[in-house]
């Protein structure tokens, strides 16, 4: 049965002016649902490697994933819906306006999650959590819940390579 | 050695067998032009308008099977180029666009008559690019050959910084082409032949489907010949009008929206529907959940997006048409027992022919194709978009070296006469007629110029209703007789909107025959049937320079059949109004 399934693609495509405006462009002109978009040099400086998700039905991924394959600026579009994969996201949390007693909660709270704290003031400090896209969504949702109003968030979207040793996903 | 730019462009084209080049200059431009001063390796045509122009490259495509080629300047000489490449690239015709461009230093800064023609064209060409280091220059012209033309043709875009044209560099032009990312499929997968095969031979109904691709892949001599050693009928959508000839006893017709009885009803009953070279697009297919429905589908297209996308298909084959005929060719096992469904289809054709009623002496547009038909054996017929080009596809025929040019997918206003102009360059020993609308042909009426000063004798005919005919159908049918802006008669002394055309509506303008004198050519007015052989004669004669001949038609003549847009091919309109009997 088709479902709006999350999926994984990672693209290698050249490494010039306007291919990642063509990549963006191809899912805005044809209405694909775009969760998230990562790019990046490779080993090779004239290829970039981008990491896709996105969530559809069977259908409309084939159709993507044909669309990529037929632009000229892309070399290999790689399906990682299904494969055992590496995905790691950067995620920043700021909060500022802090009292001691909660930066102390802070930091016990980030032990628990495995977040660090990577820049501190008296009253402000940076978390970064380098995790999957949804134990950031976790990481992030605790925090709002108590510090909303005194804290920025930014997210760098995931990036994803294939595992050497893992059969399943 | 060392050449400029410019220098390195004309070695390319020359290089790549350019006969002609359709060329407007412009600041941007004016380093290229000054490099064609005097250049004897190939024609050079100014159209009036780069609209017009990038049309009449696409119609020299499109009637030669090489590629057009365009020159223009930057900022609005390259955005007049837009609707053309759009329209080239719905309908797979391989074009390279050069478009001047200000000097790199400059790019970004807003300069006069700079914009970011890739960026505007990205998502309506094959590819776009522009060049940014003069050693690029040679690899990136022949890239643009080679992805133009090759895989699902299409057209390119190379944007040309004034400064690269002017700086000295290599003076070689590559002779081979290695893209990573762009590898054009070829050969046919057998094992998927083979199950086309099987199904084939055991269907009870088959038919084939030509789309565009089979005129594409100039497949159609061989689609002939499949159709008739498995005795297969064949039907066509309006890009595969011609593949095979019109008159042969298993061509049943179009079919979609504007298709015949007999064709849409043999794409409702058949039980395999072998189509080649479609895209299955909403004029098609119709009600998606109707289409085929008893039928197992074989698809063949060279572009795996096309498949699969609006239909579902039983058999996916990604290949050259022409290539998979011929291997199918090889293999193909003649079905058991077509004869009574090949001649079900023939006798519904021949009860259900697509005939214009006729109000006495008015011309009904039926006249005006069956005229063409029957004064040219052979022809080039380009036409516009809307009433003109479906009466085109219904009564034309197609045979011999005939061949219909028509803006399928995008359906350009517009698009008649350049293209007329660039089909005839590229074949100046077979007649071209033009058939345009009176409100198509005045999108691109400057056209006639480059028409007189290239001394190109084309035919043109302008279908005059006074009305922008198709819209006014719809109006009439499905919206109440609202004539909302259809109606190029009405000035403001008319007053209210009117729903229906009287003897006190205003004078048409222009009046065509003073425009065709204007450019010092023959026009002729054609009110009457007994008039139309005659008018075509005597356009024959005017062997150096077009005719204009302008066929006054029944204000409110419409297009039937007609399956609604979302109906099921099967649940046609085939009476309406006063055409009812």
């Amino acid at each position: 049965m088709d479902q709006l399934k999350k999926r994984w693609i990672s693209l290698y495509v050249e490494n010039d002016v306007g291919v990642l405006a063509k990549i963006s462009g191809l899912f805005s002109g044809k209405s694909y649902n775009l969760l998230s978009l990562t790019v990046g040099e490779t080993e090779d400086p004239t290829v970039s490697r981008m990491t896709i998700s996105l969530r559809g039905d069977d259908k409309t991924f084939e159709q993507i994933k044909k669309q990529l394959n037929r632009s000229v600026e892309v070399i290999k579009v790689l399906d990682f819906t299904d494969l055992p994969i590496h995905k790691k996201e950067i995620l920043f949390i700021k909060m500022h306006s802090l009292k001691k007693e909660e930066i102390e909660e802070i930091f016990r709270s980030a032990k628990v999650f495995g977040v660090n704290v990577c820049d501190y003031d008296k009253n402000a400090l940076i978390l970064e959590s380098l995790k999957t896209e949804s134990e950031n969504d976790d990481v992030l949702r605790y925090y709002k819940k108590y510090f909303s109003t005194r804290m920025e968030a930014v997210r760098g979207g995931s990036v994803a390579i294939e595992s050497v040793s893992r059969s399943e996903r | 050695m060392k050449i400029k730019g410019t220098q390195l462009f004309i070695k390319a084209l020359v290089a790549e067998g350019v006969d002609t080049l359709f060329a407007y200059p412009g600041g941007m431009a004016i380093d290229l032009f000054d490099a064609l001063y005097g250049e004897k390796s190939f024609r050079v045509v100014l159209p009036r308008h780069e609209q017009g122009l990038v049309h009449a490259a696409d119609g020299y495509a499109r009637a030669t099977g090489k590629t057009g080629v365009c020159l223009v300047t930057s900022g609005p000489g390259a955005t007049n180029l837009v609707t053309g490449i759009a329209t080239a690239n719905f309908d797979s015709v391989p074009l390279v666009c050069f478009t001047g461009q200000v000097p790199t230093n400059l790019i970004g800064n807003d300069a006069f008559q700079e914009v970011d023609i890739v960026g505007i064209c990205r998502s309506i060409c094959k590819y776009a690019v522009t060049v940014r280091r003069r050693e690029d220059l040679g690899r990136i012209i022949k890239e643009a050959f080679y992805i133009a033309r090759t895989g699902k043709p299409g057209p390119v875009l190379v944007d040309f910084p004034k400064d690269i044209q002017q700086e000295l560099g290599s003076d070689e032009y590559p002779s081979e082409v290695s893209i990573r990312g762009y590898k054009p499929s070829s050969g046919v997968h057998m094992g998927q032949l083979k199950k086309a095969a099987e199904m084939l031979a055991n269907a009870k109904r088959p038919l084939f489907l030509a789309g565009g691709g089979v005129n594409v892949s100039r497949a159609n001599a061989e689609m002939t010949r499949l159709a008739e050693v498995l005795n297969v009928p064949v039907v066509t959508t309006i890009m595969g009008k011609g593949a095979l000839p019109t008159d042969h006893p298993l061509y049943i017709g179009n079919m979609g929206m504007h298709g015949n009885v007999a064709a849409n009803t043999a794409v409702t009953e058949c039980d395999l529907l072998f189509s080649i070279g479609t895209r299955f697009n909403d004029r098609i297919t119709g009600k998606i959940s109707e289409f085929a429905k008893g039928a197992k589908i074989i698809h063949i297209d060279i572009d795996a997006a096309s498949i699969s996308r609006n239909i579902v298909v039983d058999v996916p084959i990604v290949a050259d048409a022409k290539e998979a005929i011929v291997k199918f060719s090889e293999i193909a096992k003649v079905p058991a027992r077509t004869g009574d469904w090949v001649e079900r289809l023939q006798n519904l054709k021949a009860e259900h022919p697509i005939r214009m009623a006729s109000s006495g002496a008015l011309l009904t547009p039926q006249d005006v194709i069956e005229g063409i038909n029957r004064n040219f054996s052979e022809a080039i017929v380009t036409t516009d978009v809307g009433q003109n080009q479906m009466w085109t596809t219904q009564f034309l025929q197609l045979r011999g070296k005939s061949r219909l040019i028509t803006s399928g997918g995008l359906g350009t206003m517009g698009f008649g006469l350049p293209s007329a102009v660039g089909a005839k360059l590229g074949c100046p020993d077979l007649p071209v007629v033009s058939v345009s609308g009176d409100g198509g042909f005045q999108m691109n009426e400057q056209e006639l110029a480059t028409a007189v000063c290239e001394e190109l004798p084309i035919v043109i005919c302008v279908l005059n209703n006074s009305y922008l005919g198709n819209v006014r159908q719809w109006q009439e049918m499905f919206y109440g007789g609202r004539y909302s802006c259809t109606c190029l008669e009405k000035r403001r002394s008319c007053g209210d909107w009117c729903s229906h055309p009287s003897a006190k509506c205003p004078p048409y303008i222009p009046d065509f025959v003073k425009l065709a004198e204007s450019y010092g050519i023959e026009g002729i007015r054609v009110t009457e049937r007994g008039q139309i052989d005659s008018a075509f004669e005597q356009a024959k004669k005017n062997t150096k320079a077009p005719t204009l001949i302008e066929f006054v038609i029944e204000r409110e003549a419409n297009i039937l059949p007609m399956v609604p847009g979302g109906n099921a091919l099967s649940d046609m309109i085939t009476e309406y109004g006063k055409e009812k009997k």
